[in-house]
Protein backbone atom coordinates (compact mmCIF):
# COMPACT_ATOMS: atom_id res chain seq x y z
CA UNK A 1 0.00 0.00 0.00
CA UNK A 2 1.34 3.11 -0.90
CA UNK A 3 1.56 6.16 1.12
CA UNK A 4 -0.73 8.47 -0.94
CA UNK A 5 -3.37 5.54 -1.31
CA UNK A 6 -3.20 5.32 2.30
CA UNK A 7 -4.27 8.95 3.20
CA UNK A 8 -6.34 8.87 0.15
CA UNK A 9 -7.93 5.87 1.63
CA UNK A 10 -8.73 8.11 5.22
CA UNK A 11 -10.41 11.14 3.47
CA UNK A 12 -12.69 9.14 1.48
CA UNK A 13 -13.65 7.33 4.71
CA UNK A 14 -14.33 10.13 6.43
CA UNK A 15 -16.35 12.10 3.79
CA UNK A 16 -18.32 8.47 3.38
CA UNK A 17 -19.22 8.62 7.02
CA UNK A 18 -20.12 12.38 6.86
CA UNK A 19 -22.50 11.95 4.22
CA UNK A 20 -24.19 9.27 6.14
CA UNK A 21 -24.35 11.53 9.39
CA UNK A 22 -25.99 14.53 7.25
CA UNK A 23 -28.66 12.03 6.08
CA UNK A 24 -29.84 10.65 9.60
CA UNK A 25 -28.91 14.50 10.84
CA UNK A 26 -31.51 15.86 8.81
CA UNK A 27 -34.06 13.62 9.70
CA UNK A 28 -32.61 14.52 13.37
CA UNK A 29 -33.31 18.14 12.86
CA UNK A 30 -36.73 17.94 10.99
CA UNK A 31 -38.95 16.35 13.63
CA UNK A 32 -41.93 17.10 10.65
CA UNK A 33 -40.99 14.15 8.59
CA UNK A 34 -41.64 11.53 11.45
CA UNK A 35 -44.01 9.03 9.98
CA UNK A 36 -45.51 7.30 12.65
CA UNK A 37 -49.26 7.91 12.98
CA UNK A 38 -50.57 8.06 16.44
CA UNK A 39 -52.86 5.59 15.98
CA UNK A 40 -56.49 5.37 18.24
CA UNK A 41 -55.99 9.24 18.75
CA UNK A 42 -55.94 10.26 15.31
CA UNK A 43 -58.69 7.63 14.15
CA UNK A 44 -61.08 9.74 12.82
CA UNK A 45 -59.31 11.81 10.25
CA UNK A 46 -56.78 8.44 9.71
CA UNK A 47 -55.78 7.99 5.86
CA UNK A 48 -54.73 4.83 5.15
CA UNK A 49 -52.90 4.38 1.65
CA UNK A 50 -54.70 3.27 -1.85
CA UNK A 51 -52.24 0.02 -1.63
CA UNK A 52 -53.21 -1.57 1.86
CA UNK A 53 -54.12 -4.88 1.78
CA UNK A 54 -56.47 -4.29 4.25
CA UNK A 55 -59.33 -6.96 3.33
CA UNK A 56 -60.74 -8.31 0.74
CA UNK A 57 -64.02 -6.47 -1.05
CA UNK A 58 -66.49 -6.92 -4.16
CA UNK A 59 -67.01 -3.28 -5.47
CA UNK A 60 -70.55 -2.98 -6.55
CA UNK A 61 -71.35 0.19 -8.41
CA UNK A 62 -74.65 2.76 -8.04
CA UNK A 63 -77.10 0.02 -9.23
CA UNK A 64 -76.02 -2.53 -7.21
CA UNK A 65 -74.54 -4.69 -10.04
CA UNK A 66 -70.87 -6.31 -9.36
CA UNK A 67 -68.53 -8.33 -11.53
CA UNK A 68 -68.55 -11.66 -10.34
CA UNK A 69 -69.72 -14.68 -12.60
CA UNK A 70 -69.30 -17.13 -10.27
CA UNK A 71 -66.94 -19.05 -12.69
CA UNK A 72 -64.84 -20.15 -8.81
CA UNK A 73 -61.29 -19.47 -10.11
CA UNK A 74 -60.76 -17.30 -7.23
CA UNK A 75 -62.12 -20.69 -5.13
CA UNK A 76 -59.61 -22.74 -6.85
CA UNK A 77 -56.58 -20.42 -6.74
CA UNK A 78 -57.54 -19.47 -2.91
CA UNK A 79 -54.60 -21.85 -0.48
CA UNK A 80 -56.13 -21.47 2.79
CA UNK A 81 -59.86 -22.27 1.17
CA UNK A 82 -60.86 -19.09 2.15
CA UNK A 83 -63.03 -18.56 -0.63
CA UNK A 84 -66.43 -20.37 -1.27
CA UNK A 85 -68.87 -19.74 -4.34
CA UNK A 86 -72.12 -21.18 -3.73
CA UNK A 87 -73.93 -20.32 -7.80
CA UNK A 88 -77.41 -21.16 -8.93
CA UNK A 89 -78.97 -21.45 -12.39
CA UNK A 90 -80.35 -17.86 -13.95
CA UNK A 91 -82.64 -18.35 -17.06
CA UNK A 92 -82.87 -15.49 -18.73
CA UNK A 93 -86.24 -14.34 -21.27
CA UNK A 94 -84.78 -16.39 -24.15
CA UNK A 95 -84.98 -19.45 -22.27
CA UNK A 96 -81.04 -19.46 -22.30
CA UNK A 97 -79.40 -21.02 -19.00
CA UNK A 98 -77.22 -19.23 -17.51
CA UNK A 99 -74.54 -19.46 -13.84
CA UNK A 100 -75.29 -16.74 -11.45
CA UNK A 101 -73.51 -16.26 -7.73
CA UNK A 102 -75.89 -16.67 -5.05
CA UNK A 103 -72.93 -15.82 -2.41
CA UNK A 104 -69.78 -15.15 -2.56
CA UNK A 105 -68.13 -16.39 1.12
CA UNK A 106 -65.28 -15.29 2.56
CA UNK A 107 -63.36 -16.28 5.18
CA UNK A 108 -61.15 -13.69 6.69
CA UNK A 109 -60.24 -15.39 9.80
CA UNK A 110 -58.36 -17.98 7.07
CA UNK A 111 -57.03 -15.18 4.64
CA UNK A 112 -53.36 -14.36 4.49
CA UNK A 113 -54.20 -11.51 2.00
CA UNK A 114 -51.73 -13.47 -0.22
CA UNK A 115 -54.16 -11.74 -3.21
CA UNK A 116 -54.24 -14.80 -5.65
CA UNK A 117 -58.17 -14.11 -6.00
CA UNK A 118 -57.81 -10.68 -6.32
CA UNK A 119 -54.59 -11.30 -9.22
CA UNK A 120 -56.55 -13.98 -10.83
CA UNK A 121 -59.98 -12.73 -11.35
CA UNK A 122 -60.81 -13.03 -14.63
CA UNK A 123 -63.61 -10.08 -14.86
CA UNK A 124 -61.58 -7.75 -12.19
CA UNK A 125 -64.75 -8.44 -9.62
CA UNK A 126 -62.23 -8.50 -6.41
CA UNK A 127 -60.03 -5.96 -4.87
CA UNK A 128 -58.30 -4.95 -1.50
CA UNK A 129 -59.69 -2.27 0.62
CA UNK A 130 -57.50 -0.46 3.03
CA UNK A 131 -60.01 -1.11 6.56
CA UNK A 132 -57.49 -2.84 8.72
CA UNK A 133 -59.99 -2.57 12.20
CA UNK A 134 -61.57 -6.29 12.23
CA UNK A 135 -61.15 -7.63 15.73
CA UNK A 136 -64.97 -8.76 16.38
CA UNK A 137 -66.13 -11.06 19.42
CA UNK A 138 -67.55 -14.04 17.50
CA UNK A 139 -65.60 -16.23 15.19
CA UNK A 140 -69.01 -16.28 13.24
CA UNK A 141 -68.49 -12.90 12.41
CA UNK A 142 -65.20 -13.38 10.43
CA UNK A 143 -67.16 -14.91 7.68
CA UNK A 144 -68.64 -12.71 5.18
CA UNK A 145 -70.75 -12.83 2.39
CA UNK A 146 -68.86 -10.30 -0.12
CA UNK A 147 -71.31 -9.55 -2.71
CA UNK A 148 -74.47 -7.28 -1.53
CA UNK A 149 -78.05 -8.55 -0.64
CA UNK A 150 -80.25 -8.28 -4.22
CA UNK A 151 -77.37 -7.42 -6.80
CA UNK A 152 -77.04 -8.42 -9.73
CA UNK A 153 -74.23 -9.09 -12.62
CA UNK A 154 -72.98 -6.01 -14.32
CA UNK A 155 -74.31 -6.35 -18.08
CA UNK A 156 -71.33 -6.73 -20.57
CA UNK A 157 -68.74 -8.47 -18.33
CA UNK A 158 -69.92 -11.63 -19.72
CA UNK A 159 -69.70 -12.13 -23.09
CA UNK B 1 -23.52 33.92 50.69
CA UNK B 2 -22.24 30.50 51.25
CA UNK B 3 -23.81 28.32 48.24
CA UNK B 4 -22.65 30.31 45.05
CA UNK B 5 -23.65 28.38 42.46
CA UNK B 6 -20.39 30.15 40.49
CA UNK B 7 -18.45 28.61 43.00
CA UNK B 8 -19.12 25.90 45.10
CA UNK B 9 -15.67 25.68 46.89
CA UNK B 10 -17.10 27.73 49.59
CA UNK B 11 -20.24 25.76 50.14
CA UNK B 12 -17.95 22.64 50.00
CA UNK B 13 -15.45 24.02 52.47
CA UNK B 14 -18.32 25.22 54.62
CA UNK B 15 -19.92 21.62 55.12
CA UNK B 16 -16.19 19.87 55.67
CA UNK B 17 -15.93 22.52 58.21
CA UNK B 18 -19.07 21.66 60.35
CA UNK B 19 -18.67 18.29 59.90
CA UNK B 20 -15.15 18.41 61.14
CA UNK B 21 -16.30 20.62 63.95
CA UNK B 22 -18.94 18.46 65.31
CA UNK B 23 -17.87 15.28 64.75
CA UNK B 24 -14.06 12.84 65.58
CA UNK B 25 -11.93 13.25 62.36
CA UNK B 26 -12.43 9.49 61.65
CA UNK B 27 -16.44 9.38 61.60
CA UNK B 28 -16.31 13.46 60.06
CA UNK B 29 -14.48 11.42 57.10
CA UNK B 30 -16.98 7.99 57.08
CA UNK B 31 -19.30 10.90 56.91
CA UNK B 32 -18.37 13.10 54.27
CA UNK B 33 -17.51 9.53 51.82
CA UNK B 34 -21.58 8.26 52.36
CA UNK B 35 -22.79 11.92 51.65
CA UNK B 36 -20.53 11.78 48.00
CA UNK B 37 -21.50 8.25 47.54
CA UNK B 38 -25.36 8.70 48.04
CA UNK B 39 -25.30 11.62 45.75
CA UNK B 40 -23.35 9.77 42.95
CA UNK B 41 -25.43 6.89 43.64
CA UNK B 42 -28.17 9.44 43.07
CA UNK B 43 -26.68 11.22 39.89
CA UNK B 44 -25.71 8.06 38.74
CA UNK B 45 -29.49 6.30 38.52
CA UNK B 46 -31.02 9.64 37.20
CA UNK B 47 -28.43 10.29 34.22
CA UNK B 48 -28.63 6.54 33.73
CA UNK B 49 -32.42 6.39 33.17
CA UNK B 50 -32.41 10.03 31.31
CA UNK B 51 -29.49 8.81 28.72
CA UNK B 52 -31.93 5.79 28.19
CA UNK B 53 -34.80 7.61 27.13
CA UNK B 54 -32.26 10.30 25.32
CA UNK B 55 -31.22 6.94 23.40
CA UNK B 56 -34.43 5.85 22.44
CA UNK B 57 -35.73 9.38 21.30
CA UNK B 58 -32.76 10.83 19.22
CA UNK B 59 -32.57 7.53 17.59
CA UNK B 60 -36.65 7.13 16.10
CA UNK B 61 -36.17 10.83 15.21
CA UNK B 62 -33.49 9.72 13.19
CA UNK B 63 -35.41 6.75 11.87
CA UNK B 64 -38.28 8.96 11.44
CA UNK B 65 -40.63 7.37 14.11
CA UNK B 66 -41.76 9.06 16.76
CA UNK B 67 -39.93 6.75 20.11
CA UNK B 68 -41.60 6.68 23.38
CA UNK B 69 -45.03 8.62 23.97
CA UNK B 70 -47.11 6.71 26.35
CA UNK B 71 -45.92 7.16 29.86
CA UNK B 72 -45.91 10.38 31.17
CA UNK B 73 -45.52 13.17 29.06
CA UNK B 74 -43.37 12.98 25.65
CA UNK B 75 -42.65 9.78 27.59
CA UNK B 76 -40.60 10.98 29.62
CA UNK B 77 -41.31 8.03 32.30
CA UNK B 78 -41.01 5.06 30.02
CA UNK B 79 -37.64 4.35 31.64
CA UNK B 80 -38.49 4.82 34.72
CA UNK B 81 -41.48 1.82 34.04
CA UNK B 82 -38.54 -0.17 32.51
CA UNK B 83 -37.00 -0.14 35.89
CA UNK B 84 -39.46 -0.67 37.71
CA UNK B 85 -39.92 -4.03 35.68
CA UNK B 86 -37.12 -5.33 35.44
CA UNK B 87 -36.68 -4.84 39.49
CA UNK B 88 -39.41 -7.30 39.36
CA UNK B 89 -37.95 -9.53 36.88
CA UNK B 90 -36.67 -13.30 38.53
CA UNK B 91 -33.42 -13.61 38.40
CA UNK B 92 -32.39 -17.19 36.77
CA UNK B 93 -29.33 -18.94 37.91
CA UNK B 94 -27.87 -20.59 35.19
CA UNK B 95 -27.09 -24.32 35.56
CA UNK B 96 -22.84 -25.70 35.53
CA UNK B 97 -22.06 -21.43 35.51
CA UNK B 98 -19.67 -20.31 37.94
CA UNK B 99 -21.99 -19.19 40.47
CA UNK B 100 -19.92 -16.33 42.27
CA UNK B 101 -18.21 -15.06 38.85
CA UNK B 102 -21.63 -14.55 37.41
CA UNK B 103 -22.89 -12.73 40.24
CA UNK B 104 -19.83 -10.63 40.91
CA UNK B 105 -19.37 -9.76 37.50
CA UNK B 106 -22.40 -6.82 37.42
CA UNK B 107 -20.27 -5.13 40.02
CA UNK B 108 -16.99 -5.40 38.48
CA UNK B 109 -18.53 -3.65 35.44
CA UNK B 110 -21.16 -0.76 37.39
CA UNK B 111 -17.76 -0.45 39.85
CA UNK B 112 -15.25 0.44 37.18
CA UNK B 113 -17.66 3.48 36.03
CA UNK B 114 -18.54 4.81 39.29
CA UNK B 115 -14.88 4.68 40.19
CA UNK B 116 -14.43 7.16 37.14
CA UNK B 117 -17.21 10.00 37.99
CA UNK B 118 -14.72 10.45 40.83
CA UNK B 119 -12.29 12.19 38.89
CA UNK B 120 -14.37 14.06 36.68
CA UNK B 121 -15.04 18.09 37.66
CA UNK B 122 -18.68 18.68 37.23
CA UNK B 123 -18.06 22.86 38.49
CA UNK B 124 -15.77 24.79 40.09
CA UNK B 125 -15.23 22.89 43.14
CA UNK B 126 -17.64 20.23 42.54
CA UNK B 127 -14.95 17.47 42.16
CA UNK B 128 -14.97 14.74 44.45
CA UNK B 129 -11.09 13.75 44.43
CA UNK B 130 -8.40 15.87 42.47
CA UNK B 131 -6.02 13.73 41.81
CA UNK B 132 -2.72 15.44 40.44
CA UNK B 133 -2.96 12.43 37.91
CA UNK B 134 -6.54 12.92 36.84
CA UNK B 135 -6.32 11.71 33.45
CA UNK B 136 -4.04 8.88 34.18
CA UNK B 137 -6.16 7.66 36.94
CA UNK B 138 -9.17 7.95 34.73
CA UNK B 139 -7.78 5.81 32.12
CA UNK B 140 -6.71 2.65 34.17
CA UNK B 141 -10.04 2.75 36.12
CA UNK B 142 -12.28 2.54 32.98
CA UNK B 143 -9.97 -0.35 31.76
CA UNK B 144 -11.16 -2.41 34.87
CA UNK B 145 -14.30 -2.37 33.33
CA UNK B 146 -13.54 -4.88 30.76
CA UNK B 147 -12.31 -7.58 33.35
CA UNK B 148 -16.25 -7.71 33.90
CA UNK B 149 -17.43 -8.10 31.13
CA UNK B 150 -14.96 -11.03 30.41
CA UNK B 151 -16.21 -12.66 34.10
CA UNK B 152 -19.66 -12.37 32.75
CA UNK B 153 -18.81 -13.87 29.24
CA UNK B 154 -16.42 -16.53 31.27
CA UNK B 155 -19.09 -17.73 33.68
CA UNK B 156 -22.43 -18.27 31.86
CA UNK B 157 -21.77 -21.15 30.45
CA UNK B 158 -22.74 -20.15 27.19
CA UNK B 159 -20.68 -20.04 23.71
CA UNK B 160 -22.58 -16.36 22.54
CA UNK B 161 -21.46 -15.04 25.90
CA UNK B 162 -17.91 -16.03 25.40
CA UNK B 163 -17.41 -15.06 22.13
CA UNK B 164 -18.22 -11.70 23.04
CA UNK B 165 -16.45 -11.17 26.00
CA UNK B 166 -13.74 -12.37 24.44
CA UNK B 167 -14.46 -9.90 21.41
CA UNK B 168 -14.84 -7.12 23.76
CA UNK B 169 -11.42 -7.67 25.40
CA UNK B 170 -9.84 -7.43 22.29
CA UNK B 171 -11.18 -4.45 21.32
CA UNK B 172 -10.75 -2.96 24.79
CA UNK B 173 -6.88 -3.54 24.71
CA UNK B 174 -6.88 -2.06 21.37
CA UNK B 175 -8.61 0.84 21.52
CA UNK B 176 -7.23 1.33 24.93
CA UNK B 177 -3.70 2.44 22.92
CA UNK B 178 -6.07 5.53 21.07
CA UNK B 179 -7.88 6.35 23.63
CA UNK B 180 -4.24 6.93 25.94
CA UNK B 181 -2.09 8.26 23.26
CA UNK B 182 -5.31 11.32 22.41
CA UNK B 183 -5.32 12.11 25.77
CA UNK B 184 -1.66 12.34 26.33
CA UNK B 185 -1.43 14.48 23.14
CA UNK B 186 -3.67 17.10 24.97
CA UNK B 187 -1.31 16.22 28.25
CA UNK B 188 1.61 17.41 26.61
CA UNK B 189 -0.39 20.61 25.37
CA UNK B 190 -1.70 21.07 28.96
CA UNK B 191 1.57 20.19 31.07
CA UNK B 192 -0.29 18.47 33.73
CA UNK B 193 -2.80 15.36 34.14
CA UNK B 194 -4.63 17.32 36.74
CA UNK B 195 -8.05 17.88 35.63
CA UNK B 196 -8.27 21.07 38.00
CA UNK B 197 -5.04 22.58 36.13
CA UNK B 198 -6.52 21.60 32.75
CA UNK B 199 -9.47 23.17 33.32
CA UNK B 200 -7.84 26.45 34.41
CA UNK B 201 -5.28 26.33 31.50
CA UNK B 202 -8.38 26.62 28.95
CA UNK B 203 -9.71 29.51 30.46
CA UNK B 204 -8.35 31.74 27.84
CA UNK B 205 -9.86 29.50 25.32
CA UNK B 206 -10.32 25.02 25.00
CA UNK B 207 -7.63 23.09 24.13
CA UNK B 208 -9.65 22.56 21.15
CA UNK B 209 -8.98 25.97 19.50
CA UNK B 210 -5.77 26.65 21.07
CA UNK B 211 -4.15 23.10 19.75
CA UNK B 212 -6.14 23.61 16.61
CA UNK B 213 -4.85 20.92 14.06
CA UNK B 214 -3.39 18.51 16.41
CA UNK B 215 -5.92 18.87 18.72
CA UNK B 216 -9.07 18.16 16.08
CA UNK B 217 -7.18 15.40 15.10
CA UNK B 218 -6.71 13.97 18.77
CA UNK B 219 -10.54 14.59 19.63
CA UNK B 220 -11.82 12.90 16.58
CA UNK B 221 -9.03 9.98 17.55
CA UNK B 222 -10.68 10.23 21.02
CA UNK B 223 -14.24 9.78 20.07
CA UNK B 224 -13.87 6.86 17.78
CA UNK B 225 -11.57 5.19 20.20
CA UNK B 226 -13.70 6.04 23.36
CA UNK B 227 -16.93 4.68 21.66
CA UNK B 228 -15.50 1.29 20.94
CA UNK B 229 -14.13 1.41 24.44
CA UNK B 230 -17.59 1.29 25.63
CA UNK B 231 -18.93 -0.80 23.64
CA UNK B 232 -21.07 1.11 21.73
CA UNK B 233 -22.24 0.93 17.90
CA UNK B 234 -21.05 0.81 15.57
CA UNK B 235 -18.65 -1.15 17.65
CA UNK B 236 -20.77 -2.98 19.89
CA UNK B 237 -19.31 -6.11 18.71
CA UNK B 238 -19.43 -7.69 22.24
CA UNK B 239 -23.00 -8.13 22.19
CA UNK B 240 -24.14 -7.98 18.25
CA UNK B 241 -27.56 -8.87 18.51
CA UNK B 242 -27.92 -11.02 14.97
CA UNK B 243 -25.07 -12.65 15.56
CA UNK B 244 -24.81 -13.56 19.37
CA UNK B 245 -28.23 -12.35 21.12
CA UNK B 246 -26.69 -10.39 23.52
CA UNK B 247 -23.00 -11.36 24.20
CA UNK B 248 -21.58 -11.33 27.25
CA UNK B 249 -25.01 -9.90 29.08
CA UNK B 250 -26.78 -13.00 27.12
CA UNK B 251 -27.58 -15.14 30.44
CA UNK B 252 -28.57 -12.26 32.76
CA UNK B 253 -32.01 -10.84 33.50
CA UNK B 254 -33.48 -8.54 36.03
CA UNK B 255 -31.92 -6.41 38.12
CA UNK B 256 -28.20 -7.69 36.93
CA UNK B 257 -28.99 -6.89 33.16
CA UNK B 258 -29.86 -3.67 34.24
CA UNK B 259 -26.59 -3.30 35.92
CA UNK B 260 -24.87 -3.63 32.84
CA UNK B 261 -27.19 -1.75 30.23
CA UNK B 262 -26.55 1.18 33.09
CA UNK B 263 -23.18 0.90 33.34
CA UNK B 264 -23.09 1.09 29.34
CA UNK B 265 -24.73 4.53 29.53
CA UNK B 266 -22.38 5.88 32.40
CA UNK B 267 -19.53 4.72 30.22
CA UNK B 268 -21.09 6.66 27.55
CA UNK B 269 -21.14 9.83 30.25
CA UNK B 270 -18.07 9.12 31.91
CA UNK B 271 -16.53 9.13 28.33
CA UNK B 272 -18.57 12.57 27.21
CA UNK B 273 -18.01 14.20 29.77
CA UNK B 274 -13.98 13.55 29.75
CA UNK B 275 -13.84 14.50 25.96
CA UNK B 276 -15.54 17.63 27.20
CA UNK B 277 -13.24 18.15 30.25
CA UNK B 278 -10.23 17.74 27.92
CA UNK B 279 -11.01 19.27 23.94
CA UNK B 280 -14.00 21.72 25.47
CA UNK B 281 -12.80 23.31 28.76
CA UNK B 282 -15.22 21.27 31.29
CA UNK B 283 -16.95 24.03 33.22
CA UNK B 284 -15.37 26.80 31.81
CA UNK B 285 -17.01 28.96 29.67
CA UNK B 286 -16.62 30.08 26.21
CA UNK B 287 -13.48 32.07 26.61
CA UNK B 288 -11.58 34.52 24.16
CA UNK B 289 -8.45 35.74 25.19
CA UNK B 290 -8.33 39.81 24.85
CA UNK B 291 -12.55 39.90 24.40
CA UNK B 292 -13.38 41.44 27.96
CA UNK B 293 -16.93 41.76 27.41
CA UNK B 294 -17.65 38.86 25.89
CA UNK B 295 -16.11 36.26 28.38
CA UNK B 296 -17.54 38.42 30.97
CA UNK B 297 -20.93 37.86 29.64
CA UNK B 298 -19.90 33.98 28.83
CA UNK B 299 -19.01 34.02 32.81
CA UNK B 300 -22.90 34.86 33.46
CA UNK B 301 -23.71 31.18 32.75
CA UNK B 302 -23.06 28.92 35.83
CA UNK B 303 -20.09 26.62 35.05
CA UNK B 304 -22.58 23.16 35.68
CA UNK B 305 -24.44 24.49 32.72
CA UNK B 306 -21.59 24.58 30.75
CA UNK B 307 -20.44 20.92 31.97
CA UNK B 308 -23.02 19.20 31.43
CA UNK B 309 -24.09 21.14 28.04
CA UNK B 310 -21.10 20.46 26.72
CA UNK B 311 -20.83 16.70 28.22
CA UNK B 312 -24.43 15.90 26.52
CA UNK B 313 -23.63 17.24 22.87
CA UNK B 314 -20.88 14.85 22.83
CA UNK B 315 -23.26 12.53 23.99
CA UNK B 316 -25.62 13.39 20.95
CA UNK B 317 -22.35 12.95 19.11
CA UNK B 318 -21.70 9.45 20.16
CA UNK B 319 -25.66 8.75 19.43
CA UNK B 320 -25.50 10.06 16.00
CA UNK B 321 -22.53 7.90 15.06
CA UNK B 322 -24.66 4.66 16.85
CA UNK B 323 -27.28 5.47 14.84
CA UNK B 324 -26.00 5.55 11.50
CA UNK B 325 -22.94 3.62 10.87
CA UNK B 326 -23.17 -0.02 10.48
CA UNK B 327 -21.79 -2.35 13.37
CA UNK B 328 -18.03 -3.10 12.32
CA UNK B 329 -16.45 -6.63 11.33
CA UNK B 330 -14.37 -7.73 14.14
CA UNK B 331 -11.04 -7.64 11.59
CA UNK B 332 -12.43 -4.51 10.01
CA UNK B 333 -12.58 -3.29 13.68
CA UNK B 334 -8.70 -4.30 14.39
CA UNK B 335 -7.34 -2.65 11.27
CA UNK B 336 -9.16 0.55 11.90
CA UNK B 337 -7.10 0.14 15.29
CA UNK B 338 -3.87 -0.56 14.34
CA UNK B 339 -3.35 0.41 10.76
CA UNK B 340 -4.86 3.75 11.17
CA UNK B 341 -5.72 5.15 14.42
CA UNK B 342 -2.50 4.17 15.78
CA UNK B 343 0.14 5.54 13.30
CA UNK B 344 -2.20 8.87 13.50
CA UNK B 345 -2.20 9.14 16.70
CA UNK B 346 1.54 8.45 17.23
CA UNK B 347 2.60 11.10 14.31
CA UNK B 348 -0.28 13.15 15.80
CA UNK B 349 1.50 13.32 19.47
CA UNK B 350 4.93 14.26 17.76
CA UNK B 351 3.04 17.26 15.67
CA UNK B 352 1.70 18.34 19.29
CA UNK B 353 4.88 17.90 20.87
CA UNK B 354 6.41 19.97 17.90
CA UNK B 355 3.64 22.88 18.22
CA UNK B 356 4.74 22.81 21.82
CA UNK B 357 8.02 23.44 22.02
CA UNK B 358 7.88 25.85 18.95
CA UNK B 359 5.24 27.89 20.93
CA UNK B 360 2.79 27.29 17.55
CA UNK B 361 -0.27 26.84 19.59
CA UNK B 362 -2.59 30.00 20.77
Amino acid sequence: MNIIGYITDIFKGVISLLKGMKVTGSYFFRPWTVVTQKYPENRKKLEMYERMKGEIVMPHNAKNEHKCTGCGICELNCPNGSIEIITFQLVSEDGKKKRAIDKHIYRIGMCTFCGLCVKTCPSKALSFAPNFEHAVFSRERLTKILNKEGSVLEKGVEG
Amino acid sequence: MIFNIYDFTSFTQWIDNLLYSNLSPFWALIVEMTLIGLVFLLGYALVGLFLVYLERKVCALMQNRIGPNRVGPFGLFQTIADLIKLLLKELISIKHSDKLLFNIAPFIVIIASFLCIAAIPFAKGLHAMDFNIGVFYVMAVSSMGVVGILIAGWSSNNKYSLIGAMRSGAQIVSYELSVGLSLITMVVLAGSMQFSTIVEAQSDGWFIFKGHISSVIAFVIFMIASTAETNRGPFDLAEAESELTAGFHTEYSGIKFAFFFLAEYMNMFIVAAIAATVFWGGWMPLHIGGLEGFNNAMDFIPPFIWFFGKTFVIIFLMMWFKWTFPRLRIDQLLTLEWKYLLPINLINVLIMAFLVLMGWHF
